[in-house]
């Protein structure tokens, strides 16, 4: 990975384009000139502002992002409805739990995607992430909603399997000690490899991969 | 929209309104005051949405911009001047009291079940 | 009925829906024992509510220009709400606000008593 030093072109181009079609729809309105102005805009703002790099190394794949996104909206939802039926239950205060769920990916913006996906959901809160050992603690607003303790840490685990399959390579998931995603396995030589599917729970070892 | 729509919507916001303000009221800390406000901004943003979805008035969406955008800056300024807070109230509880809250814990929750 | 209509009708159960999980948050937040309970409250209106708000709003006033403005909307609130919910519950924990004794199990409370342990020897 190349640190420091001038950003290229390349590298900048993304978050041009992002300051540019934000600048766009806020006008709401794709003419020309706003285009323009907005591309200089990016520009200037990369220039004036630069933002650290984050060092994504990645292989983006459509399908893990559909699942991830996918499974993100059923999960607001349903979690919405039960932290609405919390709220509404009275003369029950929820019984809460704060636990430790060590992710198995070892990058930090893997790290923060799920950190930031688990908070959106309600329900569930990022009470402290430590970057070095990789671990987040999360506080769970009602364990006997959710099944309990252990199903609450499969469910932070499913979540960072979700934004791995989605965003990281090969060589990351084999790394984090999950399968390759499954629908890739299906096309490649891996015979034994459809009775491993990991279904989420954190089974240290038995999930790894022989490359 | 019909007039009942926009009167349903109004009430449960208000209501929603005034819930939060007792909650900023109450306290006890200024973090629960702020989270309170939060629901109070997530209220201003319903209204100014069943306003604008009301009257159609297409300028009010990017206040709904600026509301969703700048509503976080007030409560990460709370949150990090919640660290300036008296010895008393900053401290994490000793080993002690913790396994004095545990144990209390443990024994209530086998009596209920 | 035609599609405007539909549309209305639409738009109107959206903003209904969107109010109710406000209101019902607020009684969360009002209700609820302690800090943490209460933020998980206070992310509902902030998450589903809007989405569902903006999607009625979209839909009542029916321009593509507005529905993109309402979706980054919905965007910047999404990219924002989890920095203050960390900030807020990260500063209540650290701060001492939360209540062990409503907490079934706590093992961050654990893991720091076992650090510090570590650092005494």
């Amino acid at each position: 990975m190349r640190a420091g030093g001038p950003r290229t072109w390349l590298e900048k181009f993304p978050m041009v384009l992002w300051l540019t079609a934000l600048w766009v729809l806020f006008w709401g309105e794709l003419s020309l000139a706003n285009v323009l102005v907005g591309v200089l805009i990016g520009l200037f703002v990369m220039t004036v502002m630069p933002m650290p790099r984050i060092g994504f190394e990645g292989r983006v794949s459509v399908i893990g992002t559909a699942i991830l996104l996918g499974k993100f909206a059923v999960d607001v939802a349903m979690a919405s409805v039960q932290v609405a039926g919390q709220a509404l239950r009275f003369g029950r205060d929820p019984h809460g739990a704060v636990i430790r769920v060590p992710l198995r990916g070892h990058s930090d913006l893997f790290l923060t995607l799920t950190a930031v996906l688990c908070s959106l959901v309600p329900g569930s809160i990022i009470v402290e992430a430590h970057r070095l050992s990789g671990t987040l603690y999360v506080h769970i607003l009602d364990v006997p909603t959710v099944g309990g303790v252990e199903k609450a840490k499969a469910d932070v685990l499913a979540q960072e399997r979700r934004v791995l399959y989605a965003l990281a390579t090969d060589a990351d998931i084999a790394e984090a000690g999950l399968p390759p995603r499954p629908w890739k396995r299906s096309r490649g030589n891996r015979p034994n490899a459809a009775s491993a599917v990991d279904n989420g729970r954190p089974t240290d070892g038995e999930g790894t991969v022989t490359r | 929209m019909s007039v009942g729509v926009l009167i349903t919507c109004g009430v449960l916001l208000t209501a929603a309104a005034i819930l939060a303000m007792s909650r900023v009221e109450r306290g006890p800390s200024m973090l629960d005051r702020i989270v309170a406000i939060d629901v109070m901004v997530a209220a201003i943003i319903g209204c100014l949405a069943i306003l604008s979805a009301w009257s159609g008035r297409v300028d009010l969406v990017p206040v709904l911009m600026v509301l969703a955008l700048v509503g976080f800056v007030g409560s990460v300024t709370l949150a990090r001047f919640a660290a300036a807070e008296p010895d008393e109230e900053r401290r994490i509880l000793t080993p002690e009291e913790i396994a004095e809250a545990d144990a209390k814990v443990r024994a209530e929750l086998e009596e209920e079940s | 009925m035609n599609v405007s209509d539909i549309a209305m009708v639409a738009s109107s159960v959206l903003l209904v829906l969107g109010s109710l999980l406000t209101l019902i948050a607020a009684i969360g937040v009002t209700r609820f024992p302690d800090l943490l309970a209460r933020m998980h409250a206070a992310t509902k209106p902030q998450v589903l509510g809007l989405v569902l708000m903006m999607a009625g709003l979209a839909l009542a006033l029916g321009t593509s220009q507005v529905t993109w403005k309402l979706t980054l909307v919905v965007l910047f609130q999404l990219i924002t709400a989890p920095v203050s919910a960390h900030m807020v519950g990260r500063a209540g924990y650290r701060t001492g606000k939360v209540r062990s004794d409503l907490l079934v199990v706590d093992e961050l409370t654990d893991d720091l008593r076992a650090a510090r342990e570590e650092a005494d020897r």
